[in-house]
């Protein structure tokens, strides 16, 4: 009986401290963190509409899943399957970024096919696996980028000619978590700014 | 036990959770069966929209740090102080007591709960507050937040915030949305959308803008946006690599990568002056910069030994040194708040998991089964360490308390969610 009087006591203080303190530390924080979420509110609605294109920005021609021959458009040697011109993906190893033998004589196709056309530009796009840390799959899927764009440059294609951005595992072509969607992932993907 | 709790868990809030939060689930899916014992008694509460007590169990189970009692194995429910009977409760080894009450009040709610030392009924905090309905679930965390910081000393973070990447897929179409929830995932909010990846956020130190990296015009660019306006900056749009932009801790300058001249290298932006100081030269890739608490150091994953592994530089530029060996893949480094430990992506052969450095020792813990987790986050009172996870073809976030014992799945159903990063 004594302890539950001590205890009512103290309940009564505490309760009586918080209510004194006016509710001070959580009236604050409460107001806080709604003005701020509210902010955010504004921010997504803003940010969307106001996003300088953001939300608007077309897909274009480029992009995985613009079907067996993206480079189509170009002219019927590039959806011609007996044309190296027709592929437009060089695959690359796990962790590497060496161009395989198998890919030397699409390479060489489209360096040839550019030198003859000094006007026209083309978008090298690196691509990793999902394994490992995204930012460093960037790094990776440009080294790939870069050593198709060296191989394209040693063949007399201009650097103006060529455009390299890499999209590391943030645009897979294949989305499963196994080998062989690993292995469609680790590419550059040859894209002609067709158009221009 | 571990299962019994899990199915309580995704029973009870598939049963009491609204509707508009039906895309979300919280699954513990490692449990710890140490730490002190807690009994939060279902509040006292009639017509009130969010369950706080519900809420307030769910927050401290995740936490890892407290063995919770299931509802249906108390002994009682009482909703005030005189209606406890203290033995009982001493009688089936439980540590604390929490009791409350919710009473609507035109409008608004009057929320106020105690917490009792069960051994000797001692109140240990008492608390009377009120809330909007639509605040109600934050003065739920805000709850948890006092209650834990009461029994373990640190600051709680349940009422903390979170960002993270997703992408839905519909057709061929893919749509990648910046987001920032509370730190359970509820109530996300969209700041930024696009059909291009957006990737990297980063929170200023004070909590009020993110960095992020968008691919919005074909190519990568680095923005800054402003939070509460929506209003964004670029910060960095060079040719090559504009990637993983990381605040200084007094918010001045930001460490990026960029690959203007070649290899990937960090760069360190003075946000005022905008000068850009280039800080590593290797020609190898340099990436992923975090900034020591104080400021002083910067860790960042380097392939220029052969494998990608971390290494350490003074920030005003200096001397580099290699900080990882063990593990063949060593990357995305992320500093404790207290500057103790780092998290990074500790990889073998095919299976990347999360692992924890001491700095002092340098010996390395790994805390989660893989085998492919990645983008380590830790939480601002470094108890808990969120990162993104991928398993049967979805991405989903995860998070681990920092001896590994306690695992809770954040489970988001409409489409991937990756790269989180925890609200400073």
């Amino acid at each position: 009986m004594k302890i539950f009087k001590m205890l009512l006591v103290l309940l009564f203080s505490a309760v009586f401290l918080v209510a004194c303190s006016d509710d001070e530390p959580d009236t604050s924080l409460t107001d806080g963190t709604q003005t701020a979420a509210s902010g955010i509110n504004d921010a997504s609605t803003s940010g969307l509409n106001n996003g300088s294109g953001l939300s608007g920005s077309e897909m274009g021609g480029s992009g995985s899943g613009s079907g067996m021959y993206p480079n189509a458009g170009m002219g019927p040697e590039f959806s011609d399957p007996n044309n190296p011109l027709s592929k437009s993906t060089i695959y690359f190893m796990l962790d590497s970024s060496q161009v395989q033998d198998d890919f030397v004589p699409v390479i060489a196709a489209h360096a040839q096919y550019l030198v003859a056309h000094p006007s026209q530009h083309i978008v090298l796009e690196g691509h990793a696996d999902e394994r490992g840390s995204p930012e460093y799959n960037i790094a990776l899927g440009e080294q790939r980028a870069k050593s198709v764009a060296n191989m394209l440059k040693v063949q007399g294609v201009s650097e103006g000619q060529l455009e390299l951005v890499s999209y590391g595992e943030e645009k897979p072509a294949a989305f499963g978590n196994d080998e062989a969607s690993w292995e469609r992932n680790r590419r550059v993907e040859l894209r002609y700014q067709q158009g221009r | 036990m571990a299962i019994f709790r899990k199915i309580l868990f995704i029973g009870l809030l598939g049963f009491y959770l609204p509707l508009s939060y039906a895309e979300l689930t919280i699954e513990i899916t490692q449990g710890i069966e140490s730490g002190a014992s807690v009994a939060v008694v279902p509040f006292a509460s009639q017509n009130v929209p969010v369950d706080i007590s519900f809420v307030v169990n769910a927050d401290l189970a995740g936490s890892g740090y407290f063995k919770m009692l299931n509802p249906q194995n108390m002994p009682g429910r009482p909703t005030t102080a005189e209606a406890i009977r203290f033995p009982d409760w001493q009688a089936i080894n439980q540590n604390y007591l929490v009791i409350g009450q919710v009473n609507e009040d035109r409008g608004q709610y009057n929320v106020q709960f105690q917490l009792f030392d069960v051994a000797n009924g001692g109140q240990m905090l008492g608390y009377r507050m009120t809330s909007s309905a639509s605040d109600l679930r934050r003065t739920a965390h805000h709850i948890s937040d006092l209650i834990f910081e009461k029994l373990t000393g640190k600051k709680g973070v349940f009422s903390g915030r979170i960002a993270y990447i997703t992408t839905t897929t519909q057709g061929n179409k893919r749509t990648h949305q910046l987001q920032i929830a509370d730190a359970d995932g509820f109530k996300p909010q969209t700041i930024a959308t696009s059909p291009e990846p957006i990737m990297s956020p980063s929170w200023s130190p004070d909590g009020k803008r993110m960095a992020y990296v968008s691919f919005e015009r074909k190519s990568a660019a680095i923005y800054e946006q402003t939070l509460a306006t929506g209003q964004r900056t670029k910060i960095a749009e060079f040719p090559g690599i504009n990637g993983a932009p990381a605040w200084s801790p007094d918010g001045s300058k930001m460490a990026i990568t960029l690959s203007k001249d070649g290899s990937p290298d960090i760069y360190v932006l003075n946000l005022v002056t905008r000068s850009l100081i280039k800080l590593t030269k290797s020609f190898a890739i340099d990436t992923e910069p975090t900034w020591s608490p104080d400021g002083s150091q910067i860790v960042f994953t380097s392939d220029r030994g052969g494998k990608p592994q971390l290494y350490i530089t003074p920030s005003q530029g200096g001397q580099e040194k290699r900080l990882t060996f063990s593990g063949s893949y060593n990357a995305r480094g992320s500093f404790s708040p207290d500057g103790k430990n780092i998290a990074m992506v500790h990889g073998n052969g095919n299976d990347y998991r999360i692992a924890v450095m001491d700095m002092s020792s340098r010996s390395i813990n790994v805390l989660t089964a893989g085998p492919s987790d990645e983008s380590p986050s830790f939480a601002p009172n470094g108890s808990m360490i969120l990162y993104a996870s991928k398993k049967g073809g979805s991405a989903f976030l995860s998070a681990v308390s920092i001896d590994g014992k306690m695992q809770q799945k954040l489970g988001f159903s409409n489409g991937d969610v990756r790269d989180p990063a925890w609200a400073p």
